[in-house]
C-alpha cells in the first residue's frame, strides 16, 4: 500500500547518501520530497507542516549534520517521529471488560463495518471467545440478511429478533447473550454521516442501552482528508476507542490513517487486509512505519507464512535446499503455500526491498502466469519433477504442449528455476547472495524455513522467477 | 429541482470550513486596494492549502495556483480567477459520444463500497421515469446478500431483475441479462458489478471477460462503463480512475456521498490528468437523490458564499 510514498522518502534520502557531508540546503531538499510524497498519500496538510518541522529540528541537530553517515541519521529521525505520530499503543481490544463485552462497530456508508464485524466474529472464535452478533443496521437494503450470510460462513450465531427497532436489537442481543452465556457481543450499525443528527442521535441511543467496552470506528484506508472531520465527529459526539482500517490490501497509502491518528488520538486496533473473513490483523505501528520506510514488513509476513506452511514440510524443505536438492515439485509445492497465504500483491508488498522498486506496480506477476506456471511443471513427468536436468528438447515440447504454452515459456521456467536454485542454496548455507545484495537492504530471512529467494534482477519480476510482460 | 439546489440542500447540514477559509482568503486578497497588485505568498499558501484539504491533488492545485499567480488581475477578483481556472480543467475534457445501438448496456464498475449497487437502483428509477424501460442485472454474485440489495432496489424502482446465485459466474449472468433483456424489450441495461480493488490482478481480468461476454451478446456493448467513486477518497481515486479506465475502459464517473462534509476534490484532479467526464453526482440514500454533474454548478457550489 505504501509503495510509492517510501520509494519517495527512499528516493529523498538516496541522494543524501553520497553527501560526506549534509548542509542544511540537503536536509530541505529531502525534506520537499517527504513533504510532497506525505501529500500525495492523503496526510492532512496540517499534519504534514507539523511532521515537517519536528524533521527538520531533529535533522539539523549538529550531531545529526556532522555524523557520518547522514542519510542513515536522517532516516532514523524519520522513522522515529512516524512511530511518534502511530503511537506505541498495541493494536486489539480493550484490556479490562466486563463479561459479556460489547463491541460497537460504527463508521460512514461502505466503509466494512458489516465485514469487519464477520471478520472479528472469527478472530475472537480463535481467541477461544464465543460471540453473538447482531445488525442493527435497518436502513440499507439486505444489510441484516447480509450479516446472518456471514455469521453462518464463519459459524457464529447471529441474533435477529423480529422487532426493526435498532435500539431494541442491539439490548436484545445483549440480554440474548447474558441468558444463553455468550462472552461477546458484536453490533453492526448502518453507515452514517456524522453531520446526520438523526441516525448520531441513533447511535448515541444504541450506545447507551448496551454500554459497549470497545466502540471500533470502520475507516476506509483510501479516505482523503475528509477522514478527519467524520472521526473527530464520531468521537466528539459518541466515543470512539479504536479504529479499523479496512481495505489496506489495495494500494492506498493510507496517509489518512496517520492524521486520524494524530489529530483524533485513536489508536488503529485492527487492519482488514481483504474481503475474505480471515483477513484482520491487529494493528503494529512498528510495522507500518518499517512498511513506509520500505523496510518490509517482515513480522507480518512470517505470520502469516507460518499460517499457511506445515512445520515439517518447512524443515524438510530447509534440509533439501541446504543440501541443493531443492526440485521443481518442492517449486510448486512453495507456489501452492504463496496462494494460501493470500493475494500475490499483498505478500509481495511485505517483502523486503521490494517495496523499494518503483516499477514493482508493473513487475507485478499476475496470478495468470503464476497459474501456467503450475500448469507447466504439471505436465512434466515425477521424474522430471525430481532432476531437472533431464528436460531435454523434445520433452521441453512435449511439456509445452501438455500444458497449452511454448517452448520459450517452458525454457523460461527452467532457466528462472536453476536461477532461482542458485541462489537459495546460498541463502541455504547462510551466505548472502551478492546479486540479492545490490539494490536492497539485507533482508531478514523469515525463520521456520521459508524459503523466500532473496533476488531481485533488474528484468525479471520481483520472484526472478516469473517472467513479467 | 436544480443541481445546485440539490447540491446545497445535501451540504447545508454542516457549516463549510473550506468555504469560510474561501472567504477570508478571498476578501483579504480583493480588498480594494489590493485588487491591483501582485497576489502575495501568503494568499497563496493559503489557497493552495485549500485545495489540498479537498484532495485536489498536487498536480492540478499547482496549474490552478500557477495560473492564478501567473494571471495579471486587471481587477479581476480571486474567486473568479480559481474558479475560471477550475472550471477550464473541467471544460478540456471532452463529452464521450453516446452509441445509438439498442439495447443500451452500461456496465457500473469501482472499489468495494462505493456506491455502486444504490447507483444502479437510482439510476434504474430516473430512467424509468423518463419513461425508458430498463433492466437491471445482478452480477455481484461475490459478497454477502448483494444480490438481495439490488433486489430490494429493482423493486423499489419497478424493474426487472435478472439474478443469479451467490457465488457463479458473473459473466455469465450479464450474457443471460443482455438475452432477457433483448427477448423482452428492455433498454437500457443497467450491470451492476462487485465492488474490487484495481491491485487485484485476477478480479481486474474478471471485469474484461464481462465485458468480452458482453459484446459477444450485444454488438459494441458495453456502450457505458460507469466508475463509481465515494467523495471521500483522497489521492487513490485517481488511481483507481486510471487502472478501471485503463482495463475496464471506463466513459464516465459518478462521483456519490457528495451529501457528507467531503468536496470530492479528485474529481478535479481525474479531469486534470486523465480527461474522463463526471455524469452523475449521488446526494443522498434516497431513490431520488442521483443528479446529473455540471462542471459549472459544481464549481460554483464548491465556493459559495453560502451554501
Ligand atoms: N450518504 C450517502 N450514502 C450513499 C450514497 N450512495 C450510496 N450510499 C451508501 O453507501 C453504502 C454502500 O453502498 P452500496 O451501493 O452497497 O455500494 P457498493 O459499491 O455496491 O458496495 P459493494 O458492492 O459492497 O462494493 C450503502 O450504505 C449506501 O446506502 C450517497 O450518495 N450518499
Ligand atoms: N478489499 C477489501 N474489501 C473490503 C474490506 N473490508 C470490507 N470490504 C468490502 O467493502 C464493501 C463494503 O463493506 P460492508 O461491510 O458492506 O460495509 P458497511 O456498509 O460499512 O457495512 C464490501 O464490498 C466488502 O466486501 C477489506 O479489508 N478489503
Ligand atoms: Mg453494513
Ligand atoms: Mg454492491
Amino acid at each position: 500500500m505504501f509503495e510509492s510514498f517510501s520509494t519517495r522518502i527512499q528516493g529523498a534520502l538516496q541522494s543524501l547518501r553520497g553527501e560526506v557531508r549534509l548542509t542544511p540546503d540537503h536536509i530541505e531538499a529531502a525534506l520537499r520530497e517527504i513533504r510532497l510524497a506525505l501529500l500525495e498519500a492523503d496526510v492532512n496538510f496540517k499534519v504534514v507542516s507539523a511532521f515537517i518541522d519536528r524533521v527538520r529540528d531533529r535533522a539539523m541537530d549538529q550531531a545529526v549534520l556532522k555524523s557520518l553517515s547522514p542519510a542513515q541519521q536522517v532516516t532514523k529521525v524519520v522513522r522515529d517521529e512516524l512511530l511518534a505520530l502511530f503511537g506505541d499503543a498495541e493494536g486489539g481490544l480493550r484490556k479490562d471488560a466486563p463479561t459479556p463485552r460489547v463491541i460497537l462497530l460504527l463508521g460512514l456508508q461502505g466503509s466494512g463495518k458489516t465485514t469487519t464485524s464477520g471478520k472479528l466474529g472469527k478472530w475472537l472464535t480463535r481467541q477461544g471467545r464465543h460471540p453473538l452478533m447482531v445488525s442493527t443496521d435497518v436502513r440499507r437494503p439486505a444489510a441484516i440478511e447480509q450479516l446472518a450470510v456471514l455469521g453462518t460462513k464463519a459459524d457464529i450465531r447471529v441474533y435477529s429478533p423480529e422487532t426493526m427497532d435498532p435500539v431494541a436489537r442491539a439490548a436484545g442481543a445483549l440480554a440474548e447473550a447474558k441468558a444463553k452465556g455468550f462472552d461477546t457481543v458484536i453490533v453492526d450499525t448502518a453507515g452514517r454521516l456524522h453531520i446526520d443528527d438523526d441516525l448520531m442521535n441513533e447511535l448515541q441511543a444504541i450506545k447507551d442501552a448496551v454500554r459497549p467496552t470497545d466502540l471500533l470506528y470502520v475507516a476506509d484506508a483510501m479516505t482523503g482528508n475528509d477522514a478527519i472531520k467524520s472521526a473527530g465527529e464520531f468521537n466528539r459526539r459518541i466515543g470512539v476507542t479504536g479504529v479499523v482500517l479496512t481495505k489496506l490490501d489495495g494500494d492506498a497509502r493510507g496517509g489518512a490513517a496517520l492524521s486520524v491518528v494524530s489529530v483524533v488520538g485513536v489508536p488503529i486496533a485492527f487492519v482488514g487486509s481483504g474481503e475474505r473473513l480471515e483477513d484482520l490483523e491487529l494493528f503494529h505501528p512498528d510495522r507500518i512505519v518499517s512498511r513506509l520506510l520500505g523496510m518490509g514488513d517482515v513480522l507480518s509476513l512470517i505470520e502469516k507464512a507460518e499460517q499457511a506452511i506445515d512445520q515439517n514440510d518447512a524443515e524438510e524443505l530447509e534440509e533439501r535446499l541446504r543440501k541443493n536438492q531443492f526440485t521443481l515439485d518442492d517449486f510448486r509445492n512453495q507456489l501452492k503455500t504463496l496462494k494460501r497465504m493470500g493475494p500475490l500483491e499483498s505478500v509481495l508488498g511485505m517483502i523486503p526491498g521490494l517495496g523499494n522498486m518503483k516499477q514493482l506496480a508493473e513487475n507485478k506477476p499476475d496470478e495468470k502466469q503464476m497459474g501456467r506456471i503450475e500448469a507447466i511443471i504439471s505436465s512434466m513427468t515425477a521424474g522430471e519433477r525430481r532432476d531437472h536436468t533431464v528436460i531435454n528438447g523434445s520433452r521441453r515440447k512435449r511439456i509445452a504442449k501438455g500444458s497449452g504454452t511454448t517452448v520459450e515459456d517452458v525454457n523460461r521456467l527452467l532457466k528462472q528455476f536453476t536461477e532461482m536454485r542458485r541462489v537459495l542454496q546460498m541463502i541455504g548455507q547462510g551466505a548472502r547472495p551478492a546479486a540479492a545484495v545490490k539494490g536492497m537492504r539485507q533482508p531478514a530471512m523469515p525463520q521456520g524455513g521459508f524459503a523466500m529467494p532473496g533476488k531481485k534482477r533488474k528484468k525479471g519480476g520481483p520472484w526472478g522467477l516469473i517472467k513479467t510482460r | 429541482m436544480g443541481f445546485l439546489d440539490r447540491l446545497r440542500e445535501g451540504l447545508s447540514r454542516t457549516k463549510q470550513q473550506i468555504v469560510e477559509r474561501f472567504e477570508q482568503i478571498v476578501r483579504e486578497a480583493d480588498a480594494p486596494e489590493r485588487r491591483t497588485t501582485e497576489i502575495n505568498p501568503d494568499t497563496v499558501e493559503a489557497l493552495e492549502e485549500l485545495l489540498l484539504s479537498a484532495d485536489v491533488g498536487v498536480p492540478a492545485t499547482e496549474r490552478i495556483v500557477t495560473a492564478v499567480r501567473a494571471r495579471a488581475r486587471a481587477g479581476q477578483g480571486l474567486r473568479d480567477l480559481v474558479k475560471q481556472e477550475i472550471l477550464s480543467i473541467f471544460e478540456s475534457v471532452e463529452p464521450v459520444p453516446q452509441p445509438t445501438a439498442r439495447p443500451h448496456v452500461v456496465l457500473i464498475v469501482g472499489v468495494n463500497g462505493t456506491g455502486k449497487t444504490t447507483t444502479v437502483g437510482k439510476l434504474a428509477n430516473a430512467l424509468k421515469a423518463s419513461g425508458k424501460d430498463p433492466l437491471v442485472c445482478a452480477a455481484d454474485t461475490f459478497r454477502a446478500a448483494a444480490v438481495e440489495q439490488l433486489a430490494v432496489w429493482a423493486e423499489r424502482a419497478h424493474v426487472d431483475l435478472v439474478r443469479a446465485k451467490e457465488g457463479s459466474d458473473p459473466a455469465s449472468v450479464v450474457f443471460d441479462a443482455i438475452q432477457v433483456g433483448k427477448a423482452r424489450g428492455r433498454d437500457p441495461i443497467l450491470i451492476d458489478t462487485a465492488g474490487r480493488l484495481h491491485t487485484r490482478v485476477n478480479l481486474m481480468s474478471e471485469l474484461d471477460k464481462i465485458r468480452r461476454v458482453a459484446a459477444r451478446a450485444a454488438e459494441g456493448a458495453p456502450h457505458e462503463v460507469l466508475l463509481v467513486l465515494d467523495a471521500t477518497v483522497g489521492q487513490n481515486g485517481l488511481t483507481q480512475a486510471r487502472e478501471f479506465t485503463s482495463v475496464a475502459g471506463v466513459t464516465g464517473i459518478v462521483l456519490t456521498k457528495l451529501d457528507g462534509t467531503a468536496k470530492g476534490g479528485v474529481a478535479v484532479a481525474i479531469a486534470h490528468d486523465l480527461k474522463v467526464p463526471i455524469r452523475y453526482v449521488g446526494v443522498g440514500e434516497g431513490i431520488d437523490d442521483l443528479i446529473p454533474f455540471s462542471a459549472r454548478d459544481y464549481v460554483d457550489a464548491l465556493f459559495q458564499a453560502s451554501w
